[in-house]
């Protein structure tokens, strides 16, 4: 069996892995699903007048524009779940196991990014889903989901790079889980649940210049109006960057993991 | 003076006194135990008055300052995630069985519940007092002494609500794992009033949800010195309200630590 085939099957069987371990415990699945669709819900219900303010873009419901925020909020926290659940896996000891079988290193790593991908993937067509029964259209068709789909998949990617790396870094769980309220203030802090040009300073100014602004109107524009190549084209840099980024991070952290043991 | 010999009345303030005390020493030896529960709802408050703060220009908007409207909410989450602690940390005692050692003392099971939840009642404080400083900080109006007062004593209640809560699931599910169903519980309660917007304001659906959940009338209550005057009209509802909550949900928390066996 080649080197290349061996890699592939550890990152499958670890995606699956990690997967499992996300839907059998209810403190990993239930940041992902559960919180936000409650806020969705909430959010929706409570803040769904928004649409008739002066300078709000033209959208069909608060629900369709509110969408690309839920996706955006699942995906982040699938990403510190899949970091928490590492950390897990180091304290365990469980890492030092798989450090030791005869496998490429950042196979490992890749396995759970893996993982965090196909959980970015759920997160997109649940909300989707959720979005379609509740009479939220989509713009821009199948081809603008697909769109979606692939942006959320990939940017749940990238943010499973970073938090892979602290935990790879730090080996304790619960730092990466102390990095939950920093996943809401991104969020706040980007066009994830208001426009920008709406929003009060200076939330407004940083959310102009946030990464994530960018992702979600990628996420959001299919949905609401139609593909439009200026948000595609920012939004996939934005992904490409972060997740650059993310996996740039983890080789050294796992650099640092290995000689510290 | 032992316990043993002191009349049952004095021993249970004694126990109720000591349980408290265990939850102080537990924030003192850990005080960054105490920062999620403070970040948390400060990042929330901080974060929605950014992004929602447009919505007072909305016609039927009752107060141009989001912040004042905001931040009894953020108090009450506050509370709501303390008294949720409350409900994880007994889970764990439950995990590593310190509470098989309380129940096979003499202290009386209400004894060993109320201590828990005074415990979430006063620490409930320490988040809603760091997010209303923030909160004067960025312009919220200053609700007077009568409002201040009303405000603290709703976020107490909310706490000691939500830790009946924490221990009935805690009790219920003798695991952390149940954690997840303690947070989203208390954050739906509390947000599935006029949180976001007055009642006028809200859609339909949400609109009939607040209007027959009972912590719209401790939202209001807590809300009205920040956005306006202190009436008894605005403040008995939401004292009914929590007493109402309370006996149910300090019934059904007792009700499981009765069925507790060792």
């Amino acid at each position: 069996m080649s080197a290349l085939t061996t890699n592939a099957r550890v990152v499958t069987a670890l995606g699956a892995r990690s997967i499992r371990q996300t839907f059998r415990r209810p403190q990993l699945i239930a940041p992902i699903v559960v919180f936000p669709t409650l806020l969705l819900a909430i959010q929706t219900g409570g803040a769904g007048s928004a649409v008739e303010l002066p300078g709000f873009p033209p959208v069909q419901s608060f629900l369709q524009f509110m969408l690309a925020g839920a996706m955006m909020q699942s995906l982040m926290l699938a990403g510190n779940s899949g970091g928490i659940a590492m950390a897990i896996d180091i304290e365990m000891g469980f890492t030092d196991r798989l450090f030791a079988a005869p496998i490429s290193r950042f196979s490992i790593v890749l396995g759970r990014l893996a993982g965090t991908a196909a959980l970015g993937l759920f997160s997109a067509l649940w909300f989707l889903a959720i979005g379609l029964a509740f009479g939220a259209e989509i713009a821009a068709g199948v081809p603008g989901a697909l769109i979606a789909i692939v942006l959320v998949t990939v940017a749940a990617l990238a943010i499973g790079g970073i938090a892979a790396a602290i935990a790879l870094r730090t080996g304790t769980a619960s730092v990466v889980q102390g990095m939950f309220p920093l996943v809401f203030v991104v969020l706040f802090l980007s066009s994830a649940f208001f426009p920008q040009e709406l929003m009060i300073e200076p939330a407004k100014t940083i959310a102009e210049y946030n990464p994530f602004s960018f992702i979600v109107e990628g996420v959001r524009e299919p949905i609401v109006a139609g593909v439009g190549a200026s948000e595609l084209l920012a939004a996939t840099l934005a992904v490409t960057g972060i997740a650059l980024l993310g996996l740039g991070l983890s080789a050294r952290a796992l650099r640092h993991r290995l000689r510290v043991g | 003076m032992g316990a043993a010999s002191l009349p049952p009345w004095r021993a249970n303030l004694a126990t109720i006194a000591a349980l408290i005390a265990r939850a102080r020493n537990e924030l003192l030896r850990v005080p960054a135990a105490a920062i999620p529960g403070v970040l948390a709802p400060t990042i929330f408050f901080l974060g929605l008055n950014g992004a929602f703060g447009a919505l007072t220009g909305l016609t039927g908007f009752t107060t141009g300052s989001y912040e004042s409207f905001i931040v009894p909410i953020s108090m009450l989450q506050g509370a709501g995630f303390t008294g949720a602690a409350t409900g994880v940390n007994l889970a764990r005692d439950i995990e590593q069985g310190w509470l098989d050692r309380l129940l096979v003392s003499p202290a009386p099971r209400w004894v060993l519940l109320a201590g828990m939840v005074l415990a979430a009642g006063a620490r409930a404080l320490i988040p809603a007092t760091a997010v209303l400083a923030v909160a004067l900080a960025v312009g919220a109006h200053w609700p007077g002494g009568a409002g201040l007062l009303i405000a603290f004593a709703m976020v107490v209640a909310t706490a000691a609500i939500a830790a009946c809560w924490g221990a009935m699931l805690a009790l219920r599910f003798k695991s952390q794992s149940a954690a997840p169903l303690m947070q989203a519980g208390m954050l739906a309660l509390i947000l599935l009033t006029t949180a976001y917007a007055p009642l006028a304001l809200l859609q339909g659906w949400l609109q009939d949800v607040a209007r027959v959940n009972p912590i719209t009338e401790v939202v209001e209550a807590a809300r009205q010195g920040f956005v306006g005057g202190v009436s008894w009209a605005d403040t008995w509802p939401g004292l009914l309200a929590l007493a109402a909550l309370l006996a149910l949900l300090g019934a059904l928390a007792l009700r499981e630590m009765r069925r507790t066996g060792v």
